[in-house]
């Protein structure tokens, strides 16, 4: 078995087990909730409800206190406490974007409600509460001139302060954003609404605008409606237009295309010849098999565009990014960073880096199955890697045989472009189909799925070459109508998150069986 | 329910200043909320002094805010500790014990913070529980006020313009609540929230007083948001007259 597959088969097997092993419930005296909560929740929010589990300093957002009643998705005032339904809702949906696990499937309704009290019995603020919930009215009919208002709105409102210009969570405030327990927290990505805590449906956006996500920077903005700055329906538009912002669903395709252009290639990264060529989007997730480990990674996807001319390859690839690191005005946040993560493998940097971008191939053609190991290659088979960096803007060609085990080849046949802009990276790399010397570089057939993994990290937010986030092996198939569907789609997306609330949660059973 | 908080909460603040030496005075029967007559017309006239070198207080950098910015002469600083002549101002005075028994009148008049320059005016006040805090906004940019107490419920507003205004009332004794401005991280308030009205928070020449209360011997505490908390006992004798003076020293 490959070391790929192991790492794979690891993460898999982190939940499936913790699953498999569900047992007796243990004492008899407890309640079934906090039996419930003890088993499957202990492990990130801690036995007292404290947010204090063993995993904590892994995470960021880390897992809430419960003590103090503060909770993000509600349909209730600022301030408010959430009802149960919001509870629920939450427990059942998990909160995309955390490594807070949907419930739905794992534990039965009776369970969810159960933890749901328990959860409830941490704070005195419930007793005797009945909360209830803001009413929200209806979205009006979506309009072009709609979207319009929408945006005039969000700057109007000045959301840009913290989600910046284009949506993308690096507006001038930011780098200094930190929660009620005085971690530091992104401004959401407004054009990754499946990253959406609370949801990324219209109706979950305007809800989220009315009630604010407690406990976060992001404030309420119902008193500018009561106060009649804008109307109910202007604001439903400020959620119409955030929610165009995002695809509905990231088109993950296992294969890149690289259509044949007949004239010439895109001449750079804002070519608006890249725009008739459909992204694919390659989802990310920390790098969290190797130590230091990385379970917060910046960058959680890529949108690449690939095109050829039967000379050349160009390949787009483009990111979300709030800062072009290293930059001074984001010290603060990765000074924040490096204290919540102090115990998590070593300490996180605290100067900043270079943003990074890996893209590899195996250096030698794969027979059959047998890719290198994902992790930038294996000594028995090496990959071929450009190693983009934002500071020197400049790539580095070479054999990868590991994570940041690198040589660099002495001479550079890829090109490259690289835009900063709106907290987005677009970097275009271009190279010879055929390479310049065989043994240091492999070919891009034409006509054939050449395996393709990315690598990427942002400098300002303590990741380097090894704290960042990774994809599996994908494919980039030059100019051939019907893709082979021999690569299957990454299940590491899916199982990181589950990967590691799977880990805390066996690990948390390993003890209580050893004891 | 909340009134069960509310009463716990209250025994909490009290009963650390050793409150209730001091026995009623015509305070016995039941007072309607509405119009609690005062408990006397006693003054306590305080200063908090300060001695050595107060440290520079720390630049802003409000570049994202040139309107802000502007009214400083370029140099903003964060107000931490403001000392004039060896006075301390921004000192939250409160009486922690030798109260007579509730209830307790409400003062008159609402308290205010306003946002004026991408700072909060007063940075530090005081509001009596169930009394009706005013919020307001005289800049023209969004601020969003987010309170973060432990006893009492906290919120998150916005204020997109200059002109609005959100009253919040607390319900339970915390001190301190503090403010913030998250799309301006530098700015920050505290707020004490007391079961009485007899708070002050010192002023530029480091002088508060407290009125309305019967002669007696009663134990104050200040607070400052770098320098901690202090306790003195101070007795307003038969004239209606007692002093007292706090002390803090450059750490
Ligand atoms: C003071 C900074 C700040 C301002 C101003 C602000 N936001 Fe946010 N917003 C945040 C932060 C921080 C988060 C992320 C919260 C989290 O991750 O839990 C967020 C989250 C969101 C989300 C995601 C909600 C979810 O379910 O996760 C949306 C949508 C959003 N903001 C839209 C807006 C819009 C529209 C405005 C203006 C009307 C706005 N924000 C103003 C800081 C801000
Ligand atoms: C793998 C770690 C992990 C596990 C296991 C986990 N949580 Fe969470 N949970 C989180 C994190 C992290 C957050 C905070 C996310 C944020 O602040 O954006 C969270 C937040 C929450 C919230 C707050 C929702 C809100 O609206 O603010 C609730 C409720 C919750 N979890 C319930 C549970 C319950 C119930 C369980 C067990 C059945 C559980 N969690 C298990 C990590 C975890």
């Amino acid at each position: 078995m490959s070391r790929r597959r192991v790492g794979v088969a690891l993460l898999a097997l982190a939940w499936s087990v913790s699953l498999a092993v569900l047992g007796p419930l243990q004492a008899q005296d407890l309640t079934r909730g906090k039996a419930v909560y003890d088993r499957w929740c202990a492990g990130c929010h801690g036995e007292t409800g404290a947010g204090d589990g063993e995993a904590m300093t892994y995470m960021l957002p880390r897992p809430r206190d419960f003590r103090r009643a503060v909770y993000q998705v509600r349909t209730t005032a600022t301030g408010g406490l959430p009802t149960d339904a919001d509870l629920m809702r939450v427990v059942d949906e998990g909160m995309p974007g955390t490594t807070m696990p949907g419930w739905r499937t794992r534990l039965s309704e009776a369970e969810r409600r159960d933890v749901v009290a328990h959860i409830k019995s941490f704070s005195r603020f419930f007793e005797g509460e009945n909360p209830t919930p803001l009413a929200f009215g209806k979205a009006p009919r979506l309009t072009a001139e709609g979207l319009v208002e929408g945006e005039r709105w969000y700057r109007e409102l000045e959301c840009f302060k913290c989600h910046g210009d284009a949506g993308r969570g690096d507006g001038p405030s930011a780098p200094t954003l930190t929660d009620d327990w005085n971690q530091p927290i992104r401004a959401a990505d407004l054009t990754r609404g499946w990253n959406f805590n609370g949801g990324a449906s219209v109706e979950q956006i305007y809800r989220r605008l009315r009630t604010g996500l407690d406990g976060t920077p992001m404030p309420s903005f119902s008193d500018a409606v009561e106060g009649e700055i804008l109307t109910e329906e202007q604001l439903w538009r400020v959620a119409q237009w955030v929610h165009s912002l995002s695809p509905e669903r990231p088109p993950v395709r296992e294969v890149i295309r690289a259509p044949r252009l007949d004239g010439a290639l895109p001449s750079g990264p804002e070519d608006s010849a890249w725009a008739a060529i459909p992204p694919a989007w390659v989802p990310l997730v920390g790098q969290i098999v190797i130590k230091p480990r990385w379970f917060a990674p910046r960058v959680d996807g890529l949108w690449v565009r690939a095109a050829h001319d039967g000379q050349t390859l160009a390949v787009l690839v483009a990111w979300s990014d709030p800062s072009r690191s290293p930059d001074a005005t984001w010290q603060e946040w990765i000074d924040g960073v490096a204290g919540a993560m102090t115990d998590a493998d070593g300490p996180v940097p605290t100067t900043q880096g270079p943003d990074r971008l890996h893209v590899q191939v195996p250096l030698r053609p794969p027979e059959g199955l047998e890719r290198p190991y994902f992790l930038g290659g294996d000594p028995r088979r090496p990959t071929y890697q450009w190693q983009w960096t934002s500071a020197p803007d400049a790539v580095r060609e070479g054999r990868g045989t590991g994570l940041g085990a690198f040589t660099a080849s002495a001479t550079t046949t890829v090109q490259h472009a690289a835009v900063f802009a709106d907290g987005e990276w677009r970097v275009q790399f271009a190279r010879a189909l055929a390479p310049a010397d065989t043994a240091a570089a492999p070919a891009f057939p034409v006509g054939e799925a050449v395996p393709m993994a990315f690598y990427a990290a942002d400098g300002s937010d303590g990741e380097d070459e090894r704290r960042g986030a990774v994809s599996a092996w994908y494919a980039i198939y030059l100019d051939v109508p019907t893709p082979p569907r021999v690569y299957v789609a990454p299940v590491l997306a899916v199982l990181v998150t589950a990967g590691l609330g799977g880990l805390v949660v066996v690990r948390a059973q390993r003890r209580a069986r050893s004891t | 329910m909340r009134a069960a908080w509310l009463a716990i909460g209250t025994m909490v603040a009290v009963g650390c200043g050793g409150g209730g030496e001091q026995a009623a005075s015509g305070g016995g029967e039941t007072a309607t909320q509405t119009a609690v007559a005062p408990l006397g017309t006693g003054t306590i006239s305080g200063i908090v002094m300060f001695t050595g070198t107060p440290p520079a207080n720390p630049p802003i950098d409000m570049r994202e805010e040139p309107h802000c910015a502007a009214m400083y002469g370029g140099n903003p600083t964060d107000p931490v500790v403001m000392v004039k002549d060896g006075h301390l101002a921004n000192v939250f005075v409160r009486v922690t014990g030798g109260l007579p028994a509730g209830p307790y009148p409400k003062p008159a008049k609402d308290p205010e913070i306003d946002q004026q320059g991408c700072l909060y005016h007063p940075r530090v006040l005081g509001v009596m529980t169930g009394q009706a805090l005013q919020i307001h906004n005289s800049d023209s940019l969004l601020h969003n006020i987010k309170a973060v107490p432990t006893t009492n419920r906290g919120f998150n507003v916005s204020q997109p313009r200059a002109g609005m205004t959100r009253e919040h009332v607390f319900t339970a004794p915390e001190i301190m609540v503090p403010f913030e401005c998250n799309v301006h991280g530098w700015m920050k308030a505290y707020v004490g929230v007391v079961d009485h009205p007899y708070f002050a928070v010192s002023g530029e020449n480091g002088a508060f007083t407290i009125g309305g209360l019967p002669p007696g011997t009663y134990r104050l505490e200040a607070w400052h948001e770098k320098y901690g908390t202090k306790t003195v006992e101070v007795t307003i004798g038969a004239d209606g007259q007692g002093s007292v003076t706090f002390t803090y020293a450059a750490s």
